[in-house]
């Protein structure tokens, strides 16, 4: 067992290290305060190359396997979760479906653009009646000669005010439920294809969640990403291995906090010592690093399986689920041993805070994920009991 | 164009440093590219992708140096040459770098050789003057500007406070200084295509130098750290007073006027 990175892997995790705490991390709070990330910042992050972070080394991308992502996105995690978002969605959920499904032609068409950061990804499948229910969808798609129309709506899309390419799961045969639904690569500029309102949202502010609409909105047929009706079953697996990728960001936005709160302890002092010499502060902080050394360990210990090609449906809910727990205790006990400061704007604290929240509702909430793992649980139980003992 | 840079591998900024048994100690510190070099190596790509050529980094070190040498390839140099001195040479100084660099230099061909205006660790700022003296070509230092058209070189050089302008002519070597532009962070893919790329290993023999030819002339006697500042001093009693008594201490105590 090696715990340790790559050279490599290590020379781009301080270069991003380096660009995110320097570069990015100083305007953070302008970027939560304009909803909007400046375009020289989004010029930067092209040309360092982390629009490429899953698309393979000969369609431009860096090609690093989930390790090596997760060594990445945990730097990510060290500023704004607006930024974290932004580049999380495109590399995560907006390509990884190409990649992996992709065919030739479709790669050649859109991972250049995507690894360089010209072509911006989303993924769209939550509508309005179909959250956590996700087979729910209403969106339908009917082939009509060597297209198909698509009719219909989502909501809360991640990215989809600036996004070029949007993979889109929509119901091309409602009788058969889950394997009736197919995923389609829908370019802004198809027609009938409309960008609705940006939500304002409490926390990821800079990353943009919209509605879009599909008014017989035209998708030639060669860009059906994979195969017909298995679009959804197809998105659980995106999805799952993706998960690893959340945690790997919760994990350095904690990690952020925990450095802030442990300078602020040795900084602030009160009763003429600082307070990190109160054995209450001292607990807290002993909590907050053992819980970032439990979600470190745990969430390079799923993305070494997705490596492997191993399942990991369960552990990747579990990672998912444990590292928007640990954000959000670790907030909370950020803004607390930061006080007053800690609820303040001119403080990064509350930021946090107020991003922390949505890690337990997108990409599957706390509750679905607990479904998912105990789903898993049964499963391997009837695999391993005797028919006898079940009834 | 034919670029060359001069690149040194430094403590990082944020390293505290110990001194030990007359020593800087170096274990379990962080090495950087010198801050100054990261300015030459920016400025030798953007020259190298408007008007062409290749870049070459050169660091003089030991085995250790590789790692700042993979950084400048994946800032987007297209070689690397380290030249080994570990197993010959306990030291090296100003004198015994211009030396080494010049004897690897000399057949070369270097339209321009750019290094930074000084290393943060020793702080001479001599190894690239003496080094264009050797090779018998121009040299600037400290520049902020550098414009190329033909073999016609115009330059903008911060001389503390001002900034002098100057037209020279290739071959030529110069010092970079901060404001020249500003360096990249190395990209994802550049790291990667950075494992591919040539980084040429030589030794003194190589460059058929004798040890003796090298031996340093710098003597280093004592190495120290800064004495802690001391807290200031807060004059007192109305304002003629204060400004006799400052006057007083600048001339009896601190004996600058």
């Amino acid at each position: 067992m090696d715990f340790r990175l790559s050279p490599d892997l290590m020379e781009m995790k301080n270069s991003i290290r380096d660009f995110i705490d320097n570069v990015v991390d100083p305007l953070a709070g302008q970027i939560d305060q304009d909803d909007h990330i400046p375009e020289h910042i989004m010029k930067l992050t092209k040309d360092i190359g982390l629009f490429g972070l899953s698309i393979p080394e000969e369609y431009g991308g860096t090609g690093i396997d989930m390790v090596g992502k997760c060594s990445i996105y945990e730097e990510i995690g060290r500023t704004s979760n607006g930024y974290t978002t932004v580049i999380g969605a495109h590399t995560g959920i907006g390509t990884v479906g190409i990649v992996d499904m992709g065919t030739e032609e479709q790669k050649r068409r859109y991972l250049p653009g995507m690894a360089s950061g010209d072509i911006i990804g989303a993924f769209a499948l939550t509508e309005p009646s179909a959250g956590s229910n996700a087979v729910a969808l209403k969106t339908t798609a009917v082939r009509k000669g060597d297209k198909y129309i698509l009719n219909g709506s989502k909501h809360y899309i991640t990215n989809a005010s600036i996004a070029d390419l949007f993979t889109v799961m929509a119901v091309t045969d409602s009788s058969k439920g889950a394997k009736g639904i197919t995923s389609f690569l829908v370019d802004k500029s198809a027609p009938g294809f409309i960008i609705g309102k940006t939500e304002e949202k409490m926390g990821l502010r800079g990353s943009h969640s919209s509605e879009i609409f599909f008014e017989d909105c035209e998708v030639p047929i060669e860009n059906v990403l994979g195969v017909e009706g298995l679009g959804y079953v197809n998105a659980l697996t995106i999805l799952a291995n993706g998960r690893a990728g959340l945690a790997a960001r919760n994990l350095g936005s904690s990690q952020k906090l925990f450095e802030l709160s442990v300078k602020y302890a040795h900084e602030r002092e009160q009763f003429g010592k600082p307070i990190f010499e109160q054995q209450i502060i001292q607990h807290y902080l002993a909590e907050m690093a053992m819980d970032i050394e439990t979600l470190r360990s745990f969430t390079y210990r799923v993305a070494w399986m997705v490596d492997q090609g191993m399942n990991v449906i369960k552990e990747a809910a579990m990672a998912k689920l444990l590292g928007s727990e640990i954000y959000n205790r670790i907030a909370d006990k950020a803004v607390q041993i930061h006080g007053g400061l800690g609820y303040m704007k001119d403080f990064p604290i509350e930021r946090y805070y107020r991003d922390a929240r949505i890690t337990k509702i997108y990409e599957g909430t706390s509750e679905i994920q607990k479904n998912i793992i105990a789903a898993q649980i049964h499963k391997e139980y009837m695999k391993t009991a005797s028919p006898a003992h079940i009834k | 164009m034919n670029i060359f840079v001069l690149v040194k591998r430094t403590f990082d900024t944020e390293e505290k440093i110990v001194v030990s048994g007359g020593k800087i100690q170096e274990d379990g510190a962080e090495f950087i590219i010198n801050p100054y070099d990261e300015y030459a190596i920016e400025e030798a790509i953007q020259k190298r992708d408007a008007l062409g050529g290749k870049v070459t980094v050169v660091t003089i070190g030991g085995e250790d140096a590789e790692k700042q040498l993979r950084t400048a390839l994946a800032m987007g140099a297209d070689e690397a040459v380290l030249i080994n001195t570990e197993d010959d040479l306990d030291e090296l100084d100003q004198y015994s770098s211009a030396y080494i660099l010049s004897e690897y230099l000399k057949d070369k061909e270097a339209d321009l050789i750019l290094a930074g205006n000084v290393a943060i660790d020793g702080g001479s700022g001599q190894v690239g003057p003496r080094l264009a003296d050797l090779l018998g070509i121009n040299y600037v230092t400290t520049v902020t500007s550098l414009e190329i058209d033909g073999t016609n070189v115009k330059i903008v050089r911060d001389i503390e406070g001002d900034s002098e302008v100057l037209e020279t002519s290739l071959p030529l070597l110069v010092t970079a200084q901060q404001g020249l532009n500003e360096p990249r962070y190395p990209s994802l893919p550049g790291i990667m295509k950075a494992k591919k790329k040539p980084l040429e290993e030589l030794e003194l023999d190589d460059l058929d130098i004798d040890e003796d030819d090298v031996e340093v002339k710098v003597e280093t006697v004592e190495i120290y750290l800064p004495p802690q500042k001391a807290a200031g001093r807060v004059l007192e009693g109305d304002l003629s007073a204060q400004v006799k008594e400052l006057v007083n201490l600048l001339h009896s105590e601190a004996k600058v006027i």
